[in-house]
């Protein structure tokens, strides 16, 4: 008895040991950019110095250069509109969209589905170059309104393709229920089916955010002015001159701009996970 | 069906239009095409009209500001032509290819330990997941900066271990360091995809399969070999065809990392497309770039309709 015990336990601390490498590959960059972002530029540039550990004390120098010497701020508002924006159109859509390919029949409901499916797997890096144009159309050229319009491309598939998953494990019986009562089918979606499939609604949205709030190429090629631009390409962009690089300021946008998702990230971990699952496989 | 119960008010002509409407939202035929036209037009408007202008820009010598014209098949040749594009069509199956493997080797095994008991495992599979949700623009600039030839602290742990020469490589300078460095980032931010995904698989395999297998003598190798491998064979096809198309059109490592140089050594599609296409302004030689994602993105598709999905959407 005590030897299979001790057994199964040096078999978790092995198991343990041998995760200890995937752990600091995944992590250890998180850590080195914030420890650079609290280093003074004297320790930072010196060959000298230790790059693993802060020896001459840390310093907000460059949060503050990014704060106030920067736009940092309004790039990171322009995050903030276009994300939610675009996170809150794409779910409705989605939803209407996954709710009528669940649950009802009607003229070339398949071929919808697959339509969906095929535009969920489009890289947004196939048609930047077009959309560019469109949105100089649309007479949105180098405006973050661009982006409201064109993120739903890619996050209304998704939100379909996930919660028509979930919608499915709703059991039908429970919405003919309500309809035999006399409810009319919108009202059984709004009053019976929406509760029950929270989850799924809470995981469409997490991930609609953290993609919008993740995208880079389309925000990179349709804004450019600074009032416009979003987080990741103004920490990019705007701290990068030419061969110059201001290492401190942009690991500190680099920390700040993921502050959001990192939020939403220790809160809802088990949705991210649940979510990521799902919408591959279902 | 169960409208039955909206029809009890009769149907006289002086019921209102607004019973009628009621009645009409309640059909099946009527609602559904309502509800997906929004999602209908958008893919419309947005996915599929930029698509067909990106195949006649393609078939053009579109030029910004400048009225294009039919050249045929003109840009598709003079690529070919060009080293640029034959040593991104070379990258783009390197970096794909080695990505793809490692990102499967390491995911298959970072799941298996995933899979094993542990002391604190919601957190353990929280950091294991953290580079998939950081935006990616961002967390590369952390790599860039790892990365740096003269303070990064790659090289400066590789001298310090005694496993590099002083000073070091200069990563991003040089061809095949460039190449090692964006697939290595590629692989760290898609890993977690990998590992979480096929936890999800380990999981659904039922415990009695493993302790048949043990009652019939099988070891631990035999057990993964003949037990866990063939059931998570689905799995595995749909993670890699994924991981495919988003790899093999991967834009932002590249351009945070190397620009995709040196010359042109690190650079996919994506990166290409975008700096033919917009920096020098040659639209339509780089919007024929861009479509030679195309090809794989059809294969993806078939693929995962054909065998991984057998009810079709």
């Amino acid at each position: 008895m005590a030897s299979a015990s001790r057994r199964r336990l040096a078999w978790k601390v092995a198991a343990h040991v041998a995760l200890l490498p995937f752990l600091v590959f995944a992590l250890f960059p998180f850590y080195h950019m914030a420890l650079t972002s609290l280093k003074t530029d004297r320790e930072l540039y010196d060959r000298q110095a230790v790059p693993l550990l802060i020896r001459q004390g840390p310093t907000l120098q460059h949060y503050g250069k990014l704060l106030w010497e920067t736009a940092f701020l309004t790039w990171t508002t322009n995050s903030l509109l276009v994300t939610l924006l675009s996170t809150f159109v794409s779910l409705v859509i989605g939803t209407i969209a996954a709710y009528a390919l669940a649950r009802l029949k009607f003229f070339a409901v398949g071929t919808f589905g697959t339509g969906i499916f095929v535009t969920y797997l489009v890289p947004t890096s196939l048609l930047f170059l077009p959309l560019a144009q469109v949105v100089n159309w649309l007479g949105l050229g180098d405006s973050k309104w661009a982006l409201v319009v064109t993120y739903p491309t890619f996050l209304v598939p998704f939100c379909t393709w996930l919660l028509m998953g979930y919608f499915r494990t709703v059991p039908k019986e429970v919405e003919e229920c309500a309809m035999v009562d006399g409810a009319t089918r919108i009202q059984a979606l709004l009053r019976i089916v929406l509760p029950i499939a929270v989850p799924g609604l809470v995981c469409a949205a997490l991930f609609a955010f953290t993609l919008s709030w993740n995208e880079f190429i389309y925000a990179l090629t349709f804004t450019s002015s600074s009032d416009q631009i979003t987080a990741s390409v103004g920490v990019t962009s705007d701290l990068i001159r030419g061969d110059i690089y201001f290492w401190g300021p942009l690991m500190a946008g680099a920390i700040l701009g993921s502050v959001p998702i990192v939020i939403l990230y220790v809160f809802f971990l088990d949705y991210y996970v649940s979510g990521l699952t799902a919408g591959a496989l279902k | 069906m169960a409208v039955g119960g909206v029809r009890v008010v009769p149907a006289s002509p002086r019921a209102s239009l607004r019973v009628r409407a009621r009645e009409l939202f309640d059909r099946e035929w009527f609602l559904g095409p309502v509800f997906v036209t929004p999602a209908l037009l958008l893919i419309l408007l947005l996915v599929a009209y930029p698509f067909c202008m990106a195949l006649w820009f393609s078939l053009s010598n579109a030029f910004i500001g400048r009225p294009s014209h039919w050249v045929g098949l003109q840009n598709f040749v003079r690529l070919w032509e060009s080293d640029a594009f034959r040593q991104t069509f070379q990258n783009a199956f390197v970096f794909a290819g080695a990505a793809v493997a490692l990102k499967l080797v390491l995911g298959i095994s970072l799941a298996l330990l995933l899979n094993q008991q542990l002391w604190v495992k919601r957190a353990i599979r929280g950091a294991v997941l953290l580079p998939w949700v950081i935006p990616t623009a961002l967390s590369t600039l952390g790599w860039l900066w790892m990365f740096s030839s003269l303070y990064g602290v790659v090289n400066w742990t590789g001298i310090a271990l005694g496993l590099m020469d002083p000073p070091g490589p200069n990563w991003l300078g040089q061809k095949y360091y460039a190449m090692t460095a964006v697939v290595t980032v590629n692989v760290w931010r898609g890993l977690p995809f990998f590992a979480i995904t096929i936890l999800a698989g380990l999981v659904s395999i039922p415990r009695e399969l493993y302790e048949a297998a043990e009652a019939d003598g099988a070891g631990p190798v035999a057990r993964f070999w003949h037990v866990t491998l063939p059931l998570l064979k689905p799995i595995l096809a749909i993670v890699v065809l994924f991981s495919t198309i988003f790899t093999f059109s991967d834009f932002n490592i590249v351009y945070v990392l190397t620009r995709g140089g040196p010359i042109n050594s690190t650079h996919l599609f994506a990166t290409l497309s975008r700096q033919i296409g917009l920096e020098s302004g040659r639209i339509g030689e780089g919007a024929a770039i861009s479509l030679y994602l195309f090809p794989v993105l059809m294969f993806v598709v078939w693929a995962q309709l054909r065998f991984v999905r057998k009810q079709v959407y």
